[in-house]
């Protein structure tokens, strides 16, 4: 349906802001984050940034998600921890 | 040079034309010699010749790291360098716009110079035409290329066999992106060059090693995808290549997700793809490794079987897919 | 990458695409899809609604890792896809007037019209048709030619309508009269609901669309739950997100809960972004809207509010086209997720990537498209 990056603020003024996206950069259009601030990540979508990324939840996420992968009987070692 | 600008009167074969050759041309390439005949008399070394050509377009005609100039004498020296030549020579004609300015004429030129310089190579015949203002974004150059195949150096893409490796001398695309942001048609901007460079130096250290090299290419338009699906289709290899270990810049990734393009689809102007044979990828690797152009060499995949030709990208998780040619061209979605 | 001091935020979001964690993750979703195939006798039939989803899927490669312990059924989410013949076809007739600049999105250009494509039309018939990243680059690219007409080719879901509102907003603030859009927009809802209602395929649960929940928010789609009794799973587009959501789902289907949780928490919030859909809400209501074969679809799309009449290119270039030409392709049972995109007879032979006979084989988020490309190996 859409596609979309998260890419780190590293300027702004009133309408737009500069976002980096792995090195690489982006103008993008803030009309719809209107509080967002320099260092913030936001999800980019179409050249505006549609949402700013949450860091608590980011960070809760990926631990939930190592989580399910130790879910495994203890004991087996697995082929990426060899 | 008196003109500031180039124009038609550049292009008539008088006085003027002879000043911008004597002034522009001649001094930097050297060429004083064969320049007075209407060929380039050289003489026929042993073995076999390469003979190529290419014309070169680029827009804008300075990118970061690269100009037309640079591009038009690596790209040249790379197709006789992955070809198993020794390049030797090349000749340059160029079409300029009425009112190109000289000075920008001359960066090219001297970046032409320069280039040819890294790989021994001497631009030894040229000719110039002038165009109307406006009709090709500048300056147009061709160059052929005469190299050498020296016979106890070959390569020998009938010998690809199972278990070959399949070798890239760098991360990928980096051409593509610095053009896409000197462009600034998409708004993209990055810091990073172009990888625009000449391969010779750095093959002829691989050859030095003695190793068994069976086929190369530059993954030029149409990317690395592009480079692995000829040679499959060509030499009915058929080609399994690891995703994560195709080495890829973080900047170029940045553009790809921000655009939604595949990189492995993106031009690069300074990589070669090496399928060599599996004992020898080790010092391939290693010979790359220790220059400058190859520093970040990777083995990306294997050849895993003969018969009808095809690529296979196997992902992280262990499934394959297939490697198509590219679809007419890469478009930004947002789907 | 790898020695770079990196923030948590940055380190979390490489997490995301870690290949270590993504071979863990996949076993636990084939311990549980096996569990629900030994209750059931079948596997699970999840929907992807999202496009974006097709294609991640498809290229991460957890779809063929799945085949067979999982049914991943392709959703009707892909915009160009779902777009109605008639539509592409006045859209492409349009580009074909005199004097005007259309803007597209990249996805546009080469779906197949009845007779020719924008793509064709700018090749063969010199219509001025200029793929940009961003509907503001066409109103830019309007500020610049006060001479020409500009229509931005309004395609999208919830993500992107209320980026084409910001463009409206754009140029509104500019003064200027030569920009239109050419609304062709989809709600997810309706469809979603048009789906199960009609009962023509069975789905278990849904992966529900990341990018469309960061504007309506996981209230958005509490529907599902409430008035379905479906569970749904609101799912980020890289491989993590993707495994760790079909793995919640299983937990969910198997629990026999039928419930909606937000597994994309770090850029979707319960109640979306209100600020995106308060612009696409003063600019834009909902109307009826065509959707490929499926009829029109009760209040499943977004036009223009009688007052911004003026940015309407449908107002503006009325344009007529005939009835779509039949042909033989079966997108429209594609994306309701009724047959798999082989069961096509054109897939794969009149109908390719190079040749497409319908627009599910031309956008890479169509479903033909990504079992083309990557599942055909």
């Amino acid at each position: 349906m859409c596609v979309g990056v998260p890419g780190k603020v590293i300027e702004r003024d009133e309408y737009t802001a500069i976002v980096e996206v792995m090195g690489s950069r982006m103008k993008v259009g803030i009309i719809l984050v209107p509080d967002v601030q320099v260092g913030d990540y936001v999800l980019v979508h179409a050249g505006k940034a549609l949402q700013i990324v949450d860091e608590e939840y980011a960070r809760a996420s990926v631990e939930a998600w190592a989580l399910i992968g130790e879910l495994r009987e203890q004991g087996v070692l697995e082929e990426s921890d060899r | 040079m008196s003109s500031q600008q180039v124009s038609l009167e550049h292009g008539e074969g008088g006085e003027l034309s002879h000043k911008l050759l004597r002034e522009v041309f001649v001094s930097r390439f050297g060429h004083a010699e064969e320049s007075k005949w209407d060929a380039a008399r050289l003489a026929v070394p042993e073995g076999r010749i390469a003979l190529t050509t290419d014309t070169f377009t680029l827009q804008p005609l300075f990118v970061n790291g690269c100009n037309i100039g640079k591009l038009a004498v690596a790209g040249t020296v790379n197709d006789l360098t992955v070809s198993g030549a020794v390049p030797r020579y090349l000749t340059a004609g160029f079409v300029i716009e009425e009112g190109f300015p000289v000075r920008d004429l001359v960066t090219i030129v001297d970046a032409m110079a320069a280039e040819a310089q890294k790989s021994g190579v001497r631009i030894v015949a040229g000719d110039t035409k002038i165009v109307k203002r406006g009709t090709i974004g500048g300056v147009i150059i061709n160059t052929a290329g005469v190299g050498v195949i020296p016979p106890e150096f070959d390569l020998h893409p009938e010998a690809m066999r199972e278990g070959d490796a399949v070798i890239v001398s760098g991360p990928i695309g980096d051409h593509a992106v610095a053009v896409l942001a000197a462009r600034g048609e998409l708004g993209v901007m990055t810091d990073l060059p172009s990888d625009c460079t000449s391969l010779y130096p750095m093959i002829r250290r691989v050859r030095e090693t003695g190793a068994a090299i069976r086929f190369m290419r530059d993954p030029t338009r149409g990317g690395l995808a592009t480079a692995l699906v000829e040679i499959a289709e060509d030499f009915g290899a058929e080609i399994e290549i690891e995703q994560e270990a195709v080495p890829i810049r973080p900047e170029v990734e940045g553009v790809c997700e921000i655009l939604g393009y595949d990189p492995l689809y993106f031009a690069s102007e300074g990589k070669a793809v090496l399928i060599v044979a599996e004992a020898d990828a080790p010092r391939v690797l290693q010979a790359l490794r220790e220059t400058e152009e190859g520093k970040e060499a990777a083995v990306i995949g294997r050849i895993v079987g003969r018969g009808e030709g095809k690529v296979l990208l196997k992902s992280a998780l262990g499934s394959r897919r297939r490697v198509l040619r590219l679809q007419g061209m890469q478009l930004p979605r947002i789907c | 990458m790898d020695t770079a001091v990196r923030s948590p935020l940055a380190a979390a979001l490489a997490q995301t695409k870690d290949p270590v964690l993504a071979r863990r993750l996949l076993d636990r979703v084939k311990d549980l899809a096996e569990r629900f195939i030994a209750r059931h006798g079948r596997p699970a039939a999840i929907m992807e609604v999202c496009g974006s989803h097709t294609h991640a899927l498809a290229e991460t490669g957890v779809k063929d890792a799945l085949r067979g312990a999982v049914r991943l059924i392709s959703g009707p989410g892909c915009p160009v896809c779902v777009t109605d013949q008639a539509e592409i076809d006045a859209m492409i007739a349009l580009a074909e007037g005199q004097g005007r600049i259309i803007a597209t999105f990249g996805d546009m250009l080469r779906v197949p019209g009845s007779r020719g494509s924008l793509m064709k039309a700018k090749v063969e018939k010199g219509a001025d048709v200029r793929v940009v990243y961003s509907p503001s680059d066409a109103v830019r690219i309007a500020a610049e030619h006060p001479d020409r007409e500009v229509i931005f080719l309004g395609v999208g879901f919830e993500t992107t309508i209320p980026i084409l509102a910001a463009a409206v907003a754009e140029a509104e603030a500019l003064g200027l009269r030569n920009f239109s859009l050419w609304m062709s927009t989809n709600l997810v809802e309706p469809v979603m609901r048009h789906l199960l209602e009609s009962g023509e395929v069975r789905i278990d649960g849904f992966l529900l669309p990341g990018h469309v929940a960061t504007v309506i928010g996981r209230q958005g789609f509490l529907f599902l739950a409430e008035e379905y009794r479906k569970p749904g799973v609101i799912a980020g587009f890289e491989v993590n997100e993707l495994l760790s959501s079909l793995y919640l789902l299983l937990e969910l289907l198997l629990a026999g809960r039928a419930e909606v949780l937000n597994n994309y928490p770090s850029v979707v919030r319960e109640d979306g972004n209100p600020a995106a859909r308060r612009l696409m809400e003063r600019y834009f209501v909902p109307v009826d809207q065509p959707w490929r074969e499926m009829g029109i679809i009760p209040q499943s799309g977004m036009d223009f509010r009688e007052a911004y009449a003026r940015f309407d290119a449908k107002r503006k270039f009325p344009v007529r086209v005939g009835k779509p030409k039949p042909t033989a392709c079966r997108c429209g049972e594609v994306i309701r997720g009724l047959i798999e995109p082989d069961a096509c007879p054109l897939f794969g032979r009149a109908c390719t990537p190079e040749h497409a006979i319908g627009p599910c084989m031309v956008s890479s988020e169509g479903a033909c498209a990504a079992h083309y490309k990557y599942l055909r190996a």
